[in-house]
């Protein structure tokens, strides 16, 4: 009885002692934001996760940013020029910039770290940068790149990754390990990072724009889960979240302590149609393509948006959502008309029910949106079976076509070139579907040649109308991008990459 | 005894060896291309031939299994694909880490186990026996994830007691470091606390049936020196059988608890690396704990030895 009594006594002083630490939790020049995954290696050059560029957002600072309306504004760069061919652009450097070890950021650190994302094995970077051919030191504010065509996405790659600056010295250090310990030019330099538990940055005192910066330290900590996540938040354990359930919603506006940010992202959710993959595809969407249009009318995307996501998301039917500036109101998110459905089905031939290996990655949200469209496309015609499978095993299905149908997201990308060439385009890494039209090639690649957004609107109209009706993906809506904050959090402001932006963020009353 | 031990000692060798057969092939078995999914969104195909070249990936099997097992006797795991970083110093970070969580899930286990299992030994067909009966089995059938996300929301966001999660080291405040990883591990350890419960309860009834506790029961010895001298002695050796075996699967098994309380153990590490198909982590990790656990397993059976005289033989 003893030992019970010792036990239970134990247990309740080792609560109460805990419970006096909790006080000192809060500390107001500490920004502790929760992450949805643990980023994977911080080198801006071998990275590729959407979460590891919301770190980068505050170690290092890139050529060029996009504004709250996606316009392409300067950040390490001052100005930039493109000449009338279009293959060579130059770019003016905002003068006074270090590195955090001290060294300076001048046109001499961005062709090295230009050419290290062209060069380096394993790089990421080279697809986003495969246009330039050389990189050329004018003076040192000036650098020079020559393209080997006009490539006009090319400024909005320098928003990302491609456009983040390293320290050469740094770099030339470290080699493959710089990503442990990271030298960049922007507001916060790095202190630590403890794999799956924290990264920990710290003010740049030398930032060229340190007045905008009050908050001392940064944490990063990863929690996977998001009802966790956000019990953190309200508990006082973290100050901000990205990525909060749009089921969460209702609750987090009901709370006083929180505020939200809720926008729409850059990508896309659509179901990629395999039409030419493998003989699965050619017996399915392949057959023809009214098969593929009946699908779409199928489908009632403001139903769907409300039954999953509350009607947090916006429903679509193009690879970038309708507040784009390229979104094309010639053709609007169509209607639900089955009747036009079940007519576009015997058109193509199709008697009785067409069975289609529909694959499912394993993840309950979009699982869900998948038993809606199986319901929703039956009364056209379609028999979706659909095969949950876990994300990587979906990845070498979708890669060696053992699919018909295939519920793939898109990150998205600034430019709208981003979202469309690598998936529509003949024989490209991300073309699972294998469509292949020339006309449509020749279209997508006029378009990455102009650089005035009206003439890139206009060819991106007609290829628009030509994808819609035959292309390999039917787009369903634009997710969420909700990001929850303390009400002790001033200045925060939400971006269309939904990022999180750390200048200007201070505490209430510091 | 000696000579016992030494052959246990040799007979490890082979057993290690097959392990780290199997966990390789196995892992060889899982569907998914690790390149395919290191290359990221943008899939550039000359990288994903890099990424092939670099770790081996396009070599046969048994190439692939010498370099990895060479590197390991060398002291060198291998690298994470996904974080570029050496499995060894991933290891080195996340033992500690998901030992003090295993360690201190122990001291719930034990600490409600034993003492519930007396209380319905001696109590049998009482309403002590009931209540800790009903406890025990509530204790064994509520899911982890369920009891965590139901202890963070009373203990952290309704009475803001504890941290909601997160990990700190007991060397860099010890006070932090229990707040943090008392939930958790009351979590894990419940869910053991009541398969011990179970086991001493039916040792304990079978000990105080027998000739000896109703001798000193004759002697005149009072009830506390009965059970807790004569009676739980002799049932406690299963029971701390049981518990060696329980720890090594609390070193393996904390996953689900170290993701809801995101703990950077093993357990998170693991399932970041199966998810990724990052391969010498998994290997890595498997390995150690699956050394761990045979270790463990030698150290019962000297216990054993040491304990019990007539196993000497």
């Amino acid at each position: 009885m003893t030992t019970l009594r010792q036990t239970l006594a134990w247990t309740a002083s080792a609560f109460l002692l805990a419970a006096s630490i909790s006080g000192a939790a809060a500390q107001q020049s500490v920004l502790r934001i929760g992450l949805a995954e643990d980023p994977d290696v911080l080198d801006p050059t071998r990275a590729r996760t959407y979460v590891g560029r919301i770190v980068f957002a505050s170690i290092c600072d890139k050529l060029f940013d996009i504004d709250d309306k996606l316009a392409i504004v300067p950040q390490l760069a001052l100005s930039h020029e493109t000449s009338s061919d279009g293959k060579t652009v130059t770019i003016k450097l905002r003068p006074g910039v270090k590195f955090h070890d001290g060294e300076a950021m001048d046109a001499e650190a961005v062709k090295f770290s230009l050419e290290r994302h062209m060069t380096m094995q394993g790089s990421f970077r080279r697809p986003e940068l495969s246009a330039v051919d050389k990189v050329e030191v004018v003076d040192p504010l000036t650098v020079r790149l020559l393209l080997k065509q006009p490539f006009s996405p090319l400024l909005a790659q320098l928003t990302d990754r491609a456009g983040m600056m390293v320290s050469p010295k740094a770099a030339r250090e470290l080699g493959e390990r710089f990503g442990s310990a990271p030298v960049c030019a922007g507001p916060y330099r790095f202190v630590e990072r403890v794999q799956q538990d924290r990264i920990v940055v710290e003010r740049f005192a030398d930032y060229w724009n340190k007045d905008q910066v009050t908050i001392g330290r940064i944490e990063y900590r990863p929690i996977t889960d998001a009802t966790v996540r956000l019990a953190n938040l309200r508990s006082g354990q973290l100050d901000l979240i990205e990525r909060a359930l749009a089921t969460d919603i209702p609750q987090i506006r009901a709370n006083a302590q929180l505020r939200m940010a809720a926008g729409v992202d850059l990508g896309y959710q659509g179901v990629t149609l395999n039409i030419a993959k493998s003989d699965a595809g050619k017996q399915g969407f392949g057959r023809d393509p009214r098969i593929i249009q009946a699908f779409s009318l199928a489908i009632d995307r403001q139903a769907l948006n409300q039954v999953v996501f509350n009607g947090s998301a916006m429903p679509g039917n193009q690879w970038v959502n309708p507040e784009n500036p390229y979104f094309q109101t010639r053709f609007p998110v169509p209607q639900r008309d089955v009747a036009k459905a079940r007519q576009l089905m015997q058109a193509a031939g199709v008697r009785g029910q067409l069975s289609i290996d529909f694959m499912v990655p394993n993840n309950p949200e979009v699982r869900q949106v998948a038993e809606v469209l199986q319901a929703m496309t039956a009364e056209a015609g379609f028999d979706l079976k659909i095969r949950v499978t876990e994300f990587a095993t979906s990845l070498q299905e979708a890669e060696q076509g053992r699919y018909q149908a295939y519920m793939l997201n898109w990150s998205g990308r600034t430019d709208p070139d981003g979202n469309v060439f690598s998936f529509h385009a003949c024989n490209q890494p991300q073309n699972y579907g294998g469509y292949c039209n020339p006309a449509a090639d020749a279209l997508l690649n006029e378009a990455r040649t102009k650089t005035d957004p009206a003439e890139r609107k206009a060819i991106y109209e007609k290829l628009t109308e030509l994808l819609l009706s035959e292309g390999g993906i039917v787009y369903l809506y634009h997710r969420p991008v909700v990001i929850v904050h303390s009400a002790r959090l001033e200045g925060f402001r939400a971006f269309p990459d939904g990022l999180v932006r750390v200048i200007g963020l201070k505490f209430r009353g510091n | 005894m000696f000579t016992l031990i030494t052959k246990r000692l040799i007979q490890l060798i082979p057993t290690i060896f097959f392990v780290s057969v199997l966990i390789f092939l196995l892992q060889q078995l899982l569907p998914g291309d690790p390149a395919l999914v290191m290359a990221g969104e943008e899939k550039d195909p000359e990288v994903i031939e890099q990424i092939r070249k670099r770790y081996r990936l396009d070599q046969p099997l048994p190439i692939q299994y010498l370099a990895w097992v060479g590197g390991v006797f060398r002291g060198d795991l291998g690298e994470s694909m996904r974080l570029s970083e050496p499995v060894a110093t991933l290891v080195a970070q996340k033992l500690p880490v998901t030992v003090q969580l295993a360690v201190m899930a122990m001291i719930f286990t034990l600490g409600i186990g034993i003492p519930a299992g007396i209380i319905s030994a001696v109590k049998k067909d009482t309403a002590w026996d009931y209540v800790v009966n009903v406890v025990a089995l509530w204790g064994i059938s509520t899911p982890n994830f369920w009891l965590g996300i139901m202890l963070i929301f009373l203990f952290s966001v309704q009475l803001g007691w504890l941290p909601a999660s997160g990990y700190v080291s007991p060397f860099e405040d010890f006070r932090a470091s229990m707040a943090a990883t008392i939930m958790p591990a009351f979590v894990l350890g419940n869910s053991f606390a009541g398969v011990i419960m179970r086991h001493t309860r039916a040792a304990m009834l079978q000990v105080m049936e027998s000739d000896y506790v109703r001798t000193a029961r004759a002697k005149g010895l009072d009830e506390r020196t009965v059970i807790l001298k004569h009676g739980l002695r002799n049932a406690l050796t299963p029971v701390i059988t049981l518990g060696a075996l329980e720890f090594g699967t609390l070193l393996s098994g904390a996953v689900l608890t170290e993701q809801i309380f995101s703990i950077p153990g093993f357990g998170k590490l693991i399932v970041d690396a199966v998810f990724n198909r990052d391969y010498a982590v998994v290997q890595g990790v498997v390995l150690v704990t699956a050394t761990t656990y045979i270790v463990l397993n030698l150290l019962a059976d000297i216990g054993y030895i040491l304990a019990n005289p007539r196993l000497r033989t």
